[in-house]
């Protein structure tokens, strides 16, 4: 029953639940102590010891069912075999041991000698314990619990079929092909339905390992591949997997940044709390008192160019904005194109796609005008950028040529405790054509590509650090 | 089996109330508190593995109280230690009695005199003196905070770390060897070992992640909100003259309002304390009137009052579905 566990507990960590081996020691020990046989006592008393938030409680909550339903079976169908089959050597619990050979082991051993007698009487479903333990079997021998993709399912499932003798039916099969008269058709017949229904048989055990062993591991890979991938390039299909990503990021950068915002500054002595806390010590400094500096919190003004060429991005430069509410409380939001708009209320109120939609609608036609748009930035809205806030842009800086401003720009950096501007074009675009960008760098405490989302992670890791 | 048990059993006898999990279901009803099997699971388990629970959930569904009943089931000293910002080793370990070391040491002054009179040299002096310097970091001189206090108890005690997320990192780090090993380390004098390593119960709202070395030293417990029936079972245990007509109504509301999109949902304590206020208002059932009035006992932000009360009667009705 060991390998039971420490194998629920592998596939708890392809799942995304991090288990230490002292966590897995102390599962061990829990089962000791609750024991193996009530099955909802030993589900919460792992969940105690084994899932540590939440979120892993809802893994765990998922995959027990899924993993001891199964275990169950299997163990059902190795305790069901001696009584029925009187074969010592297929009544072994296996759980799947890989060293045996059960083409030539059990079903030969009951069946006369011929596995493809064997394998129908399997697919004929007449002993379900003995066909789940043959499955077991040969997904073990087939090394089914590695498994990643759904892609690889068709592949293991040939596999399983071959360790389980599929050859010796097909042999059989080819020949009576060959005979070419009514009786071959017949047995023919015959080998191909027993073929397609272990085929299904396998497909489902395939599958079923898939959700235990392989679903997180591709979920893993498919969020590594698009957090890699520019943000002009996601389809519509990507946008929910995205969200989710953005949301999971946003949560790691809130908890990397949600160390105190106090540090203290040794060194400088605060005379004055020293002398009154040591007051009953006679005046004897025998506590220290240092002087504590207190940090700013994270004030973010985001102004963000919404025309066509740059909104797919503002999207979600605005969702994960939005997803670290929890550590930037402060966040005002501006978006224009030809003139620009307080947008922090549609974005709060609404749900985030309404508001997306409405904030297009209302500033996202007219030519692009930098210039205008910071004009009407500094002001309408001067007093919301003070010495702790950090600007962040978001645009092309594709001006139609206006006139950039550039004073008015200077003005808004000054006042600024950082300017930060994304551009979601590669630095060797900046400045062609009408860009303006190399006019406001050097306003800019940092210009920055930013096209995916891991730039997005660390562009905004940049502006909090600032923060810390 | 047996040897996790008589592991346990090396340190103290396993009480009756600990004995299995409906045991200690039994006895946390005994002193009031209506568990679930997960938190009899929890607790059960804490004692066997000897490790802490760590428990999490919003904020007034038990957590502290569990701890509370704990102790008083087990008829164990309850030691608690609320953390804040800023909480350090002298609060939470130890603290030298520095007032007493000065007091002595000005007794002393006089009779120093005396003692090194008769010697030759500066260094026999030094010798003479070196005898007596252990006196000052004894244990006499040391005072025991909730911590060594916890270690001390020869009875066992329920140790409860109350709201650990409130507290710094680096405290989370200082608690480490007394969660893991049950000793606290006192450079002058050496290590202090648990004699009965205590029942430890930490408690974290969540207002921030707590760090993985403490999480996988701890069994995690998550307490939610209940549902209707449990919260129906926890508020007649609490406050046994709510009549059964009042109890469901009140209940199917809180369970409705839960439903809604408030900043701060109402929890068991808030339930309960509705409870009695209706009790004391005379009240056996639940009108739009009554309700709207006592709306300040269960939220707590004026916000939510004006978003609840415009749906009060809906709310109602809902929860009169739910009921029946």
């Amino acid at each position: 029953m060991e390998r039971t566990l420490t194998r629920y507990i592998r596939a708890l960590r392809s799942a995304g639940a991090g288990v230490s081996t002292t966590e897995a020691m102390d599962a061990a020990r829990t089962v000791e102590v609750v024991g193996w046989e009530d099955r909802s006592v030993l589900k919460t008393a792992l969940g105690t010891v084994l899932a540590k938030s939440v979120e892993e409680k809802a893994i765990h909550e998922q995959l027990f069912e899924l993993y001891f339903s199964r275990e169950a079976a299997a163990a059902a169908a190795s305790e069901g075999q001696p009584g029925e089959g009187g074969d010592p050597d297929s009544g072994q619990p296996g759980e799947g041991e890989a060293g045996e050979d059960p083409q030539s082991g059990d079903a030969e051993g009951d069946e006369g000698g011929d596995p493809v007698e064997a394998l129908s009487a399997l697919a004929r479903g007449e002993n379900p314990g003995k066909l789940a333990m043959a499955l077991e079997r040969a997904g073990a021998a087939a090394g089914v619990d590695e498994i990643r993709f759904a892609t690889q399912s068709g592949y293991y499932v040939r596999k399983m079929m071959e360790q389980m003798g599929v050859e010796a039916l097909e042999a059989r099969l080819m020949e009576a092909l060959s005979r070419r008269n009514a009786e071959g058709e017949a047995e023919a017949e015959g080998l191909i339905g027993t073929r397609s229904a272990l085929q299904k048989q396998a497909r489902a055990f395939v599958e079923a390992r898939f959700e235990i062993y392989g679903k997180s591991a591709q979920d893993a890979f498919m969020n590594e591949i698009l957090a890699e991938r520019s943000f002009g390039a996601l389809g519509r299909s990507d946008t929910a997997r995205m969200r989710a990503l953005v949301e999971r990021m946003a949560k790691r950068l809130a908890v990397r940044h949600a160390r105190r915002r106090k540090v203290r500054d040794r060194g400088r002595l605060d005379v004055r709390r020293t002398l009154r806390a040591n007051a009953g010590h006679d005046g004897v400094p025998f506590d220290i008192i240092w002087k504590i500096k207190r940090k700013d919190r994270p004030k973010i003004v985001a102004v963000c160019d919404v025309s066509g060429s740059v909104a797919q991005y503002v999207r979600f430069l605005l969702l994960f904005l939005h997803a670290l509410k929890e550590k930037v409380t402060d966040l005002e939001t501006f978006a224009f194109s030809a003139h620009l708009a307080d947008v922090s209320r549609p974005l709060e109120v609404l749900p985030f796609e309404t508001a997306m939609r409405a904030i297009v609608d209302e500033v996202g036609s007219g030519g692009t005008d930098y210039g205008a748009a910071f004009l009407e930035l500094d002001r309408d809205f001067g007093e919301v950028i003070d010495r702790r806030t950090t600007v962040l842009i978001l645009g092309d800086g594709r001006s139609n040529y206006s006139n950039p401003r550039l004073d008015v720009f200077k003005q808004i950096a000054d006042q600024a405790k950082r300017l930060v501007w994304l551009c979601p074009e590669p630095a060797a675009n900046w400045g062609s054509g009408d860009s303006c960008l190399l006019e406001y760098r050097p306003f800019c405490t940092l210009l920055t590509q930013c096209s995916t989302v891991i730039d997005l992670e660390r562009a905004l890791d940049e502006i909090l650090m600032a923060y810390d | 089996m047996t040897d996790a048990v008589t592991g346990a059993a090396k340190g103290l006898e396993t009480p009756a109330g600990l004995a299995s999990v409906e045991a200690v279901m039994s006895m946390l009803a005994q002193s009031g508190y209506i568990a679930t099997p997960e938190i009899a699971t929890a607790v059960y388990l804490a004692h066997h593995l000897r490790k802490p629970v760590l428990i999490e959930g919003p904020a007034g569904v038990g957590k502290t109280d569990l701890a509370r009943s704990v102790a008083l089931g087990l008829d164990q000293p309850l030691i608690r230690m609320q953390c804040y910002e800023g909480l350090d080793e002298s609060k939470a370990l130890y603290e030298w009695k520095y007032g007493k070391q000065l007091l002595y040491t000005q007794i002393l002054k006089d009779k120093i005199g005396h003692l090194v009179e008769d010697a030759d040299s500066l260094d026999e002096a030094l010798h003479k003196l070196s005898g007596f310097q252990d006196i000052f970091f004894s244990r006499d001189f040391l005072e025991p905070r909730p911590l060594l206090k916890a270690m001390e108890q020869s009875t066992g005690s329920v140790l409860l770390i109350d709201e650990i997320d409130k507290s710094d990192e680096e405290f989370e780090a200082l608690l480490l060897e007394v969660l893991s090993d049950y000793q606290v380390t006192v450079p002058e004098i050496g290590t202090i070992a648990a004699r009965v390593p205590p029942l430890v119960v930490l408690t974290s709202n969540a207002t921030r992640e707590l760090g993985d070395a403490l999480k996988r030293r701890c069994l995690h417990l998550h307490i939610d909100f209940p549902d209707a029936e449990l919260e129906a079972r926890i508020v007649r245990t609490r406050v046994p003259g709510v009549s059964d007509r009042l109890l469901e109504r009140l209940v199917a509301f809180i369970q409705a309002v839960r439903g809604e999109n408030i900043r701060k949902l109402p929890s068991i304590s808030e339930t309960i304390d509705w409870a009695r206020t209706l009790i004391l208002l005379h009240a056996d059932s639940l009108d739009p009137v009554l309700v709207r009035s006592t709306l300040n006992v269960i939220l707590k932000r004026q916000s939510d009052i004006a978003e609840v009360s415009g749906k009060v009667e809906a709310l109602l009705d809902g929860g009169d579905k739910a009921g029946r």
